[in-house]
């Protein structure tokens, strides 16, 4: 479709564009058509390089948290250089940097990326569709207390909250605190009640 | 050459820039608290235009009041946003009752 306002007027595409025909998902057909046609790439390719950009997910942010809480140790070097102390773990990482933020009773930390989608996908894998959307990277900075509420957290005023806005170089990943219950569950078990919500900071309580 | 330090009291300049700048509109002319430096990094207003060998610049985690931030009545006093600013991007400010605290 041809072009015939000003780009700064829109962004570049983002999950909004949902009319099913995607303007640089075009452009990539007819890409990947001619390359494969030249023999400079096969299918099984492409696919291979979304399968390993799929793999990770959840369970490595939630195989960090729990080592975090049944090891003080790991959980000091974790909040230190939170990028050496994943890869401890053999999770290889391919963000710069990752800055692991602790909640406490006395305080939240919410995650949001208000420029585009950035988060920290060598450990959760990819944002969900909210994340990327624009009422959520708006709103988040400008009322995050109505949009907790809209995940079902209402967050005390007593509890200071702090908005982590992943605009430039660093990754963030929130570290719950653990669940009352911590000593009496398995390391399996803890990973097991970590969603993808409680690392991003929509969610709070661990039960 | 890092210029602050971690509770440097700093304003975020309006550049007027155009092109991949990562500094929201949002936080520009804002007073905050440096938090953190993050290092050096290269500069994605070069990187976005393919200038790989650009001047790496410094990266500071700042703290602002979200009190400041926003008009709206009811956000708790103690409420905090943590953005990274560039450094070129900050100019060193006066200590105010409206910066968080360290």
């Amino acid at each position: 479709m041809p072009h015939d306002h000003d780009h700064s007027e829109h962004e570049a595409l983002v999950i909004e564009d949902a009319a099913g025909n995607i303007e640089a998902q075009i452009i990539v057909d007819a890409l990947q058509e001619v390359l494969i046609g030249k023999g400079l790439l096969t299918a099984f390719e492409v696919t291979s390089a979304i399968a390993k950009l799929e793999s990770p997910g959840i369970h490595l942010g939630a195989q960090v948290v729990a080592k975090a809480w049944t090891d003080p140790d790991y959980r000091a070097r974790l909040l230190s250089d939170g990028r050496a102390a994943i890869q401890e773990l053999d999770i290889p990482v391919t963000e710069a940097r990752i800055i692991v933020v602790e909640n406490t009773p006395q305080l939240h930390n919410l995650i949001t990326c208000t420029l585009c989608s950035c988060y920290p996908r060598s450990i959760l894998g990819q944002p969900p569709s909210w994340y990327i959307s624009k009422a959520y990277r708006a709103r988040s900075v400008r009322e995050p207390r109505h949009v907790l509420a809209e995940f079902g957290l209402d967050l005390s005023e007593d509890i200071q909250l702090v908005v982590h806005d992943s605009n430039a170089d660093m990754r963030y990943l929130v570290l719950p605190e653990p669940p009352a219950d911590l000593e009496r569950l398995t390391l399996n078990a803890l990973e097991a009640l970590i969603s993808r919500d409680h690392l991003i900071g929509v969610a709070r309580e661990v039960v | 050459m890092k210029r602050f330090s971690a509770g440097d009291i700093v304003q975020v300049l309006a550049l007027g820039k155009t092109g991949h700048v990562r500094i929201p509109h949002y936080i520009r002319n804002q007073i905050g608290r440096v938090t953190a430096y993050c290092g050096t990094y290269l500069n994605p207003e070069d990187l976005a235009v393919g200038n790989t060998a650009g001047r790496a610049v410094d990266l500071y985690r700042v703290a602002f009041a979200q009190t400041q931030l926003w008009p709206d009545e009811g956000i708790p006093h103690h409420d905090t946003l943590v953005i990274e600013i560039y450094d070129h991007w900050l100019a060193p400010a006066k200590e105010t009752p409206n910066a968080p605290r360290s």
